[in-house]
């Protein structure tokens, strides 16, 4: 289990003739621009289902290339107390699976391709050919599943090929090369890699732990790789576009519907932090492709913002 | 041995073993952890495999549960309770009278010496009734290992005793105050924090549940119940008993004292769960007689769950039974017919209690007292030529202010 697997030959991506994703083709249509795509996370279901597929389009409107919208989850084991909390009352105000698939409708009507990020209990005991099944016919293009192994994956590598959903498994800085082979090897659409070792919830700076872990992903892959956990505004998001495909955050969008004093005041909250990270994105990855050596671009508000590089977690 | 060649203890019925070498009882069991967790269960699988077969770690675990635990524990005839349980004979082992007062300290040296062996520094768990957080606390004292224990915030109350035995023994303990506050809860946040700090810090898990090496590694540390009991059965009375009786919670004292009997055949194994206030929904943690298969906590197992897969409130009179999931051994053992699961309700619990309490002198743990109430019925089953072998626990000084209020003893 020790042993470093030998770095292979970037893998092709997919299988030779697959057409891209949505998924992928909204990463590749942000690479074309310069700038990394902004992947943002909603809980279905927040603060109403109404209400988060109201922030939801908000979200697609104002720059965010990529939606995940989280089904809520009794035991959310690696969520902190920010996505807990809205996770909470998604649940106390009698969300379900149905609502979820109506909120990926309405997402990807907006314009946005646009993933179920969920824990594998609620998938398992829906039926993993049937959920794929109703994702893709409400118009979803695929699953983030955070306690879902490839080991474990069979049923659902099986259904998602059949109903042509894409499939994102997540890294971490903790994964050896072997596993960042095996992982990889089964993504499809982007590869999560999670920034930290720690739950979801913003943090003071990026974690210097990220760039590394992206570029040992780049070592078997050709897929996006797009960095989450801890990203909390346009100044990370810059940061993190210098070395990464696309910027993960769903914390702090959470965290400006909890804040609003009103629902039309979390909408605009929303808009405003979308908008600050599609410019923050743009900015990073454009720094770094003028100045591909600089892993910091100094144009980057960020490194004004946060010198210190040590991950809070 | 049919499929690993590991060193740990498989189980056999029949001619499959388990787990399999990455940890699946039948369908039951796996790894369903987040990827940031892999490259240390990896690490624990490959360490502890490794003790397994050093004779130095052996050795070592060996001296500990005898000079510190207080190893072998005792079998106890006890012929006042027996009268009331069918005639037969009965006997007690007793896990209430190991060091701490529970079976969970045969689980936590173990992991306690694997800690060190890993170099962490630090240890996390999460505990119900307390007493496999003061098993906890007491190893990391010994050891010289920080220690932070979670426990849900109705357990912090109702098991207040064991709460400052933790913090004498140094622990910090948090009450965690999400979801329905008790187990769960309390397993979910010390994955939150393992998460985070899984370079010097072990999560010891106190059943055998969670992701693999767990529910293996747990059940190997706890498989010397089993080991003695068959023998000082067979030495005291030269046979096997007809059936040996335990509480499940996540199901390690159970699983402890049945594994040795596992190709007995002849012996019925009967886990007793928590049936609280009845079969409806959410007044009770009978996982295994009112639940369905699902994944929680890294494994799958059987769950109290609703119609989409959201964990049910639990509730038991006994904080260590409060727990929606069980052991995937125990999963198995049940589809393999080898072992049979019943649920005993709070009225029953207490009712096994009092007979022990007024029978033989014995106080037994809450918990323990579901595997009482299963002997009363089942020894009224087998009637007077009957052998039960009762896995005793843990003791129940933790219980007294609940049983107290309950039976209007103040
Ligand atoms: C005395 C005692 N017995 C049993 C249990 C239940 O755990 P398990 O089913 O793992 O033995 C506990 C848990 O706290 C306990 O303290």
């Amino acid at each position: 289990m020790t042993t470093p697997a030998t770095p292979a030959t970037p893998a092709t991506p997919g299988t030779p003739a697959a057409p891209l994703s949505p998924v992928a083709q909204a990463f590749e249509k942000a690479a074309s621009e310069q700038r990394a795509a902004v992947v943002g996370y909603l809980p279905a279901g927040f603060p109403s289902v109404d209400g988060a597929i109201t922030a939801a389009v908000a979200m697609a409107e104002s720059g965010v290339d990529v939606l995940e919208i989280g089904l809520p989850y009794s035991d959310p084991l690696i969520d902190g107390p920010v996505i807990q909390e809205a996770v909470h009352a998604a649940l106390t105000n009698g969300t379900h699976v149905g609502d979820v698939l109506r909120t990926v409708e309405a997402a990807t009507a907006a314009g946005v391709p646009t993933l179920v990020m969920t824990y594998w209990n609620p998938i398992d005991h829906y039926g993993v050919a049937a959920f794929a099944r109703d994702l893709a016919a409400a118009g979803g293009a695929g699953l983030i599943t955070p306690d879902l192994p490839p080991e474990e994956a069979g049923p659902w590598i099986e259904a998602s090929d059949r109903y042509g959903l894409d499939r994102v498994f997540l890294v971490a800085p903790s994964s050896t090369r072997e596993r960042i082979q095996t992982v990889t090897a089964v993504c499809r659409g982007f590869v999560y890699a999670a920034s930290l070792m720690g739950i979801t919830g913003t943090r003071a700076t990026v974690s210097d732990q990220a760039a590394g872990l992206v570029s040992k992903v780049r070592d078997y892959t050709r897929l996006p790789v797009a960095v989450g956990l801890g990203v909390r505004d346009g100044a990370q998001a810059a940061q993190v576009a210098g070395f990464a495909d696309g910027v993960i955050v769903g914390t702090a969008f959470v965290q400006r519907l909890l804040n609003a004093p009103s629902p039309d005041e979390g909408i605009a909250a929303v808009r405003a932090l979308a908008a600050d990270l599609a410019a923050g994105a743009r900015a990073g990855s454009q720094a770094a492709h003028a100045s591909p050596a600089a892993p910091s671009p100094a144009a980057s508000p960020a490194a004004a913002a946060n010198p210190a590089a040590a991950a809070g977690s | 041995m049919t499929t690993t060649g590991h060193p740990g203890h498989q189980t056999q019925t029949g001619n499959q073993s388990v787990p399999d070498a990455t940890g699946h009882f039948g369908i039951y069991g796996g790894s369903f952890a987040p990827e940031a967790l892999t490259a240390a269960l990896d690490e624990l699988t490959e360490q502890y495999l490794a003790a397994q077969a050093d004779p130095e770690f052996q050795a070592e675990l060996a001296r500990l549960l005898r000079d510190y635990a207080g190893r072998p524990t005792l079998i106890t005839e006890v012929p006042r309770f027996a009268a009331e349980a069918g005639g037969g004979r009965v006997f007690l082992k007793r896990e209430d009278l190991a060091h701490t007062g529970s079976h969970k300290i045969n689980n936590v040296l173990g992991q306690a010496l694997l800690t060190r062996r890993m170099g962490k520094t630090r240890v996390i768990a999460e505990t119900g009734a307390g007493q496999h957080g003061v098993a906890t606390a007491t190893a990391c004292a010994l050891f010289g290992l920080d220690c932070v224990v979670y426990m849900g915030e109705e357990d912090t109350r109702r098991q207040a005793l064991n709460v400052s035995r933790m913090r004498m023994l140094g622990a910090e303990v948090v009450p965690v105050r999400s979801g329905s506050q008790t187990l769960k809860d309390a397993m979910n946040e010390a994955f939150r924090d393992w998460v985070a700090s899984v370079d010097n810090t072990h999560y010891c898990i106190g059943s055998v549940g969670g992701p693999h090496p767990f529910p293996m590694m747990v059940r190997d540390f706890q498989r010397i119940i089993g080991v003695e009991a068959r023998e000082q059965l067979l030495a005291q009375v030269g046979r096997l008993p007809d059936a040996v009786v335990a509480c499940v919670g996540g199901g390690s004292n159970a699983i402890g004292i049945f594994h040795a009997f596992v190709p007995d055949t002849g012996v019925q194994l009967i886990g007793c769960e928590a049936g609280g206030e009845g079969p409806e929904p959410g007044r009770n943690a009978a996982t295994l007689s009112s639940g369905s298969a699902g994944v929680l906590h890294g494994m799958r197992t059987f769950l109290l769950q609703d119609d989409e897969g959201q964990t049910l409130p639990t509730h038991s009179i006994s904080a260590g039974l409060d727990y929606p999931g069980v052991g995937p051994e125990h999963v198995w053992l049940r589809e393999t017919g080898r072992a049979s699961y019943r649920a005993i309700t709070d009225a029953q619990a207490l009712d096994g209690f009092s007979v022990l309490c007024r029978t033989e002198g014995i106080i037994p743990a809450l918990e323990s007292s579901h595997a009482l109430a299963g002997a009363l019925q089942l020894g009224r089953e087998l009637g007077p030529d009957g052998l039960l072998l009762v896995n005793l626990s843990g003791r129940g000084d933790k219980d007294v202010a609940t049983v107290s209020e309950r039976l209007g003893l103040l």
